[in-house]
């Protein structure tokens, strides 16, 4: 018997077939699977059924488009102690801590064994500021702590480091401020719309991510086809969505290095797009556009109109503007060699998107585990090797780069008549669904099991931050802390998005 | 040098000269306008996904409306969306829209304070705190500086320093993790002080509203100066006040 199930991107599965194995043959198989770099995990999460923990651990073969799946039970005893997956391979570590956060499950191994989000519910005492930080008593070493309000207007979240002089040796990232249950709402709430409007408000900067990833395991559950005209809004929202955001950090990294000219203008250039996305659904980020069986506001030749005029306009001057920058002389020496992260790290930590494609490691949704939209758009990774600052700028202009290709390639095939069909959607019972979405930042990766009535039993949000966070950690090691916003609007991580 | 001065000149001119005229164009979804005709209000009420629905007569808060515009293609013959960006208000009643009402949603002058108008006239320095928000009214909350919208012209900015501030702008529903933060940076900012609520999710906590990860007592405490609705608001619904 086999002691895993093989599945793909957008596939549902009854979730009584993922096997259930004993604890040690998951561990040892799953661990196994991460031993091969073309492999990484992209969901592990428990939740209670008859009075024991259900383990499923979802671990991705970059190369076959496969996900494997694969299924232990625990009781819920106190006294009980596991061996942590973490300790054979770190990429696990947060989703450890999740678990024992969330079920008071504990490891006899787990190195990091801290609190990830302060949930009220999980009867954990510790307070949101006596979070127990990694310390060094050294006299030579001092601590800076940052946060949870920073100075601009963003999210909250706190930053100790540990430095010497003006250098940072480590750096301790504390989240969960933003925390508001998003995952358990998704249960409460039943209507669709509700719980549409919940994925729409899981990260507003990743809006049509997070939604497509939602809409597309909501169809996933009830056995229904999106038509062409669905995949086409939501593929196109994709990639303006990744434009948009994209020329964003790209006038915050410039504001970071005072570089007053790119700032100002990379910002007003997401202005249109952002604009664009009003015209088309009455939201500046997409709220309203992208929605389960349904298609609200049409795509049409007018807007491809306006569209095709707006990206024209965008084009010749991000070109000039990002040429300007990316060879100033200024801007490369503050960028280059800083916030490191090697492509052993990025392997070791699981980091995907953006921050993982600047380190080597090519991990995009669109090329590994491409829907059938996708496939035909037959995109293509892009790479960058040396994992710092520079290369993560040169990412976001490649990537805004490819976008404009493609979203003219769509544009050009656009079909003269759509079929709008409205579908009213029930998800079938006993069902595991996954859902794997390639969004501005990297990896969303939405799951969801019904129960025997097809009410939904476990809905399970994975940003690309989950993973992303310690690549932030450990690129400011031998830092100047000077630097340390550049390193941080490089890799531009959400609060909320980790939060949930 | 010729190379900047040439990027400068290719942007042209970028700022909305009047911020409180500009046009939006529909979809977008501004003030809600209720028509008297008769339908089955409790599917009405059902359709809603925050609650912000309520019958006899039918209102719409849109304190508490998501702005997801999903009545309105439900029930076009009862409920429209107008593009009146126009939504602030300092009472919170004001954002209750009846059936029939079709006037912008309304500044009650008397009840401002008589230091905030004298002090804060010319010049207003914020200080924002986000309480479990979810960035998308941070981003706008950012754009209104930004060359487009550059409310800098009216002497507003946001501050890093709580101590440098006259007021303190809240987004999101305001989470029990945050909520000992968003007290202290309250507690720092020197009398006389306003409490801005920006976004649905602060207003009434909006689709967040019940989760017990959350903590809104903070708000019960103090009088609340202004509410920004929109999910998230448009940077000229920010920017009107």
């Amino acid at each position: 018997m086999n002691n895993f199930l093989t599945i793909r991107n957008n596939q549902r599965v009854e979730s009584g077939s993922i096997p259930i194995v004993d604890y040690i043959n998951f561990l040892e198989f799953n661990t196994g699977l991460l031993q091969d770099s073309k492999n990484h995990c992209v969901n592990y999460f428990g939740f209670l059924k008859n009075g024991k923990l259900h383990l499923i651990n979802c671990v991705a073969n970059d190369e076959t488009e496969e996900i494997y799946l694969s299924s232990t039970k625990l009781p819920l005893s106190k006294n009980e102690e596991y061996q942590s997956l973490t300790a054979r391979h770190t990429a696990f570590h947060l989703f450890e801590r999740e678990i024992s956060e969330n079920f008071g499950i504990r490891y006899s191994d787990h190195p990091w064994q801290k609190p990830v989000r302060f949930p009220a519910s999980s009867g954990n005492n510790l307070k949101m500021d006596e979070y127990p930080f990694y310390q060094i008593g050294s006299e030579d070493l001092h601590e800076v702590g940052v946060g949870p309000i920073h100075a601009g207007i963003i999210e909250p979240g706190h930053f100790r480091f540990i430095c010497k002089g003006e250098q940072i040796l480590h750096l301790e990232i504390q989240l969960g401020y933003q925390h508001k249950a998003i995952e358990r709402l998704f249960l409460e709430k039943k209507h669709l719309l509700q719980r549409t409007i919940l994925a729409e408000s899981i990260a507003g900067d990743t809006t049509v991510g997070h939604t497509t990833a939602f809409v597309n395991n909501f169809e996933t559950l009830c056995d229904y086809q999106p038509d062409y005209e669905k995949k086409f809004s939501r593929t196109l929202a994709l990639e303006l969505e990744r434009i948009a955001i994209h020329t964003g950090d790209l006038s915050a990294i410039c504001s970071d290095i005072s570089y007053q000219l790119g700032a100002t203008v990379f910002s007003r250039l997401r202005t249109p797009i952002i604009n664009f996305f009003q015209s088309w659904c009455g939201n500046r980020f997409a709220r309203g556009l992208i929605r389960a069986g349904a298609n609200n506001y049409q795509f049409n030749k007018d807007l491809k109109e306006s569209l095709l005029g707006i990206l024209k306009e965008y084009e010749q001057d991000f070109e000039e503007i990002v040429q300007k920058i990316l060879h100033h002389p200024g801007s490369i020496s503050r960028l280059e060699k800083t916030g490191v992260v090697t492509l052993e790290q990025a392997i070791q930590i699981g980091a995907v998107g953006l921050s993982a494609k600047a380190s080597g490691l090519a991990r995009d949704v669109r090329v590994s585990h491409p829907d059938d939209f996708n496939k035909k758009l037959n995109h293509q990774f892009i790479i960058k090797r040396h994992g710092d600052a520079y290369s993560r700028t040169q990412m976001r202009r490649e990537e805004i780069r490819q976008s404009l290709t493609m979203i003219s390639k769509m544009l050009d095939a656009l079909p003269e008549t759509f079929n709008n069909e409205h579908q009213i959607l029930n998800p079938l019972p006993n069902s595991f669904a996954i859902s794997l979405v390639e969004g501005w930042r990297g990896e969303i990766c939405h799951c969801a099991i019904t129960n025997e009535h097809g009410e939904l039993e476990l809905y399970k949000v994975k940003d690309p931050s989950f993973h992303n966070w310690m690549a932030l950690s450990l690129a400011v090691r031998k830092n100047e802390i000077s630097d340390f916003p550049i390193c941080n609007k490089s890799f531009n991580l959400s609060y909320c998005g980790f939060d949930l | 040098m010729i190379k900047t001065l040439k990027i400068l000149y290719h942007q042209g001119r970028q700022f909305i000269p009047d911020l409180s005229n500009a046009l939006l164009k529909p979809p977008f979804r501004g003030r809600p306008f209720i028509n008297s005709v008769k339908i089955n209000d409790t599917e009405l009420e059902m359709t809603c996904p925050t609650g912000a629905i309520s019958t006899n007569p039918v209102r719409i808060d849109i304190g508490k409306c998501s702005f997801c515009g999903e009545c309105a293609l439900k029930f076009p013959n009862k409920i429209s969306f107008t593009t009146d960006y126009k939504l602030a208000t300092n009472k919170r009643e004001n954002l209750i829209i009846c059936e029939g009402d079709d006037y912008p949603v309304r500044l009650d002058n008397d009840s401002i304070k008589r230091e905030i108008k004298q002090l804060f006239k010319s010049s207003l320095k914020l200080r924002q705190v986000s309480a479990g928000g979810d960035n998308s009214a941070e981003l706008e909350l950012n754009a209104t500086g930004n060359v487009n919208f550059d409310i800098g012209r009216f002497g507003i900015e946001f501050v890093a320093s709580p101590r440098h501030a006259d007021g303190i702008v809240i987004t999101g529903p305001i989470t029990s993790n945050m909520s000992k933060a968003l007290q202290i940076c309250y507690d720092a900012i020197p009398s006389p002080k306003i409490i801005i609520l920006c976004g649905t999710e602060a207003i009434s906590g909006g689709i967040f509203a019940g989760s017990n990860e959350l903590d809104r007592q903070f708000l019960d405490k103090y009088p609340i100066d202004l509410y920004i609705p929109g999910n998230p608001p448009h940077p000229l619904t920010i920017g009107e006040f």
